[in-house]
């Protein structure tokens, strides 16, 4: 059992520090990706965004407005009481961070004003007896949010069929969602589970390996096809549509292939705590859940 | 890359000058409006009320920033949001309203690259995201309005001071970097689909 005021606590850094810090496996892709361009408009879109990724982390100011839907991902002991107090660090950092009040009721459209309401934020348990308690954030902005998609493929198409609905995706999302996109996509389960797999693989590091063969190599073709399209920095044109394609995996239904992607943009924002029995608590940006 | 510095607000002569790709930074007044501020403000206009703010030949910015109040407002972190969320809003909210720029990122819609170029308006593409980067260009907050929609949706008169660079993704001549970019991922794509 871990104390509610170290959990509280925890979450108010971790939504300064993700907000604040891009995660250094997303800056290094940045930096490549303007090392690498030579079109003048879409090298002045990257050249900006790392002077902003610069001067958020100097200022501590969230480095976009958008300071999203915070998606928490908790591994561990869990119980009401954890719950509660991730829900009053969040809204501690909305208000000292300061993050947006972006929780609004769907059909009201009234702002709660303190980033909490019904499911919101989001998190996504996943039991488990290690003895520490380990706590992730993805602050999801709309802009690339709104661009999710899901289809529930026929089994007949396969790997083929995956791969065309991840570059219809990106290329009907276009200038978008803030590309250079990261493009989470999760694989199998039932409809909600491939959603989940899809914001669940945006934790993963960039550059990392998936551990099954056959994503590994879907992910590569995919990202060296996406990159292929041209659509660039903020869609204005360029060498760089996507950062890093990550890709999740479950067991589903013998007549089912739901695949679900979720899209990321630049400010692809991630932290990671774990709190340990004696109230230490760890801190990182790199590495994957 | 020549940047040229524009000043808003602005004559039709000056913003027909505006070619696509160009790269400019603005200073003077703009004012943000989202989705709820163009319904409401259409809304008004519909009923024949007068909204409590003046935009003729002004820049719009599709913006919902996150301010802090210090005595006074201070804009915090304040970049552009996707403005194809207003495409079916903005026809008839620039016709009614008659801005000369619109602030955003991502582009708009064919129709309203059309009205756009009826009117004499041009779309400047700012970085999306580079918020910080932004708020440094916004250094005084002028005032508020419609505060009620919450602080993302509200109404806020911001004073930019060499907000840049932007490209001119759209011009008042028909022409949308956008859409020929558009153009050339379909292609690109039919040969990987």
């Amino acid at each position: 059992m871990h104390s509610s005021a170290v959990i509280e606590e925890t979450v108010v850094r971790l939504l300064r520090q993700a907000e604040c810090q891009l995660p250094p496996d997303v800056i290094s892709a940045l930096e490549r990706a303007a090392a690498a361009e030579e079109d003048q408009i879409s090298l002045s879109q990257l050249r900006a965004i790392l002077t902003n990724v610069r001067m958020a982390a100097k200022k501590c100011v969230p480095m976009c407005q958008d300071t999203g839907v915070p998606v928490f991902f908790v591994r561990g002991w869990c119980d009401r009481r954890v719950e509660e107090a991730i829900r009053r660090g969040v809204a501690r950092a909305t208000a000292e961070v300061p993050l947006r009040p972006n929780a609004v009721d769907p059909l009201s459209r009234h702002n709660s004003g303190d980033n909490l309401g019904k499911g919101f934020p989001p998190i996504h348990f996943e039991p488990a007896e290690t003895g520490v308690l380990d706590i992730a954030v993805l602050p999801k902005g709309a802009g690339s949010e709104n661009w999710s998609a899901l289809r529930m493929l026929n089994p007949a198409e396969g790997t083929e069929g995956i791969r065309r609905f991840v570059i219809e995706c990106v290329v009907r999302a276009g200038s978008r969602p803030c590309p250079p996109t990261v493009v989470g996509v999760g694989v199998g389960g039932t409809a909600d589970t491939a959603c989940i797999l899809a914001k669940k693989a945006l934790l993963r590091s960039l550059g990392s390996k998936s551990p099954d063969p056959s994503l590994d190599s879907l992910e590569e073709t995919l990202y060296e096809q996406l990159n292929s399209l041209g659509i660039g920095p903020m869609g204005l044109g360029g060498k760089t549509t996507v950062l890093g394609v990550l890709m999740e995996k479950a067991e589903c239904h013998t007549a089912s292939l739901p695949v679900a992607v979720s899209l990321n943009c630049w400010a692809a924002r991630k932290a990671f705590a774990r709190i340990h029995r004696d109230g230490r608590v760890n801190f990182s940006q790199g590495g994957s859940w | 890359m020549k940047v040229r510095k524009i000043v808003s607000p602005m004559s039709e002569e000056e913003v027909r000058s505006l070619r696509a790709g160009d790269i400019v930074e603005l200073s003077g007044e703009m004012l943000t409006l989202r989705d709820e501020a163009h319904m409401r403000a259409l809304e008004m206009h519909r009923q024949g009320r007068t909204v409590p703010f003046q935009l003729e030949g002004g820049a719009l910015y599709h913006c919902g920033p996150i301010m802090k109040k210090e005595g006074q407002w201070r804009v915090l972190s304040a970049g552009p949001t996707t403005s194809a969320r207003m495409d079916s809003l903005e026809p008839e909210f620039i016709r009614v309203f008659r801005p000369r720029l619109i602030i955003g990122k991502g582009g708009m819609s064919s129709e309203v690259l059309k009205v756009m170029g009826q009117i004499g308006c041009a779309y400047l593409s700012l970085t999306g995201g580079a918020a910080v980067l932004a708020a440094e260009h916004l250094p005084e907050v002028l005032g508020v309005q419609w505060e009620d929609l919450g602080m993302a949706e509200a109404v806020w008169r911001l004073r930019a001071e060499g907000l840049g660079p932007m490209v001119v993704a759209m011009d008042s001549h028909g022409r949308s970097l956008f859409q020929e970019i558009e153009e050339k991922v379909r292609k690109k794509a039919s040969l990987i689909l």
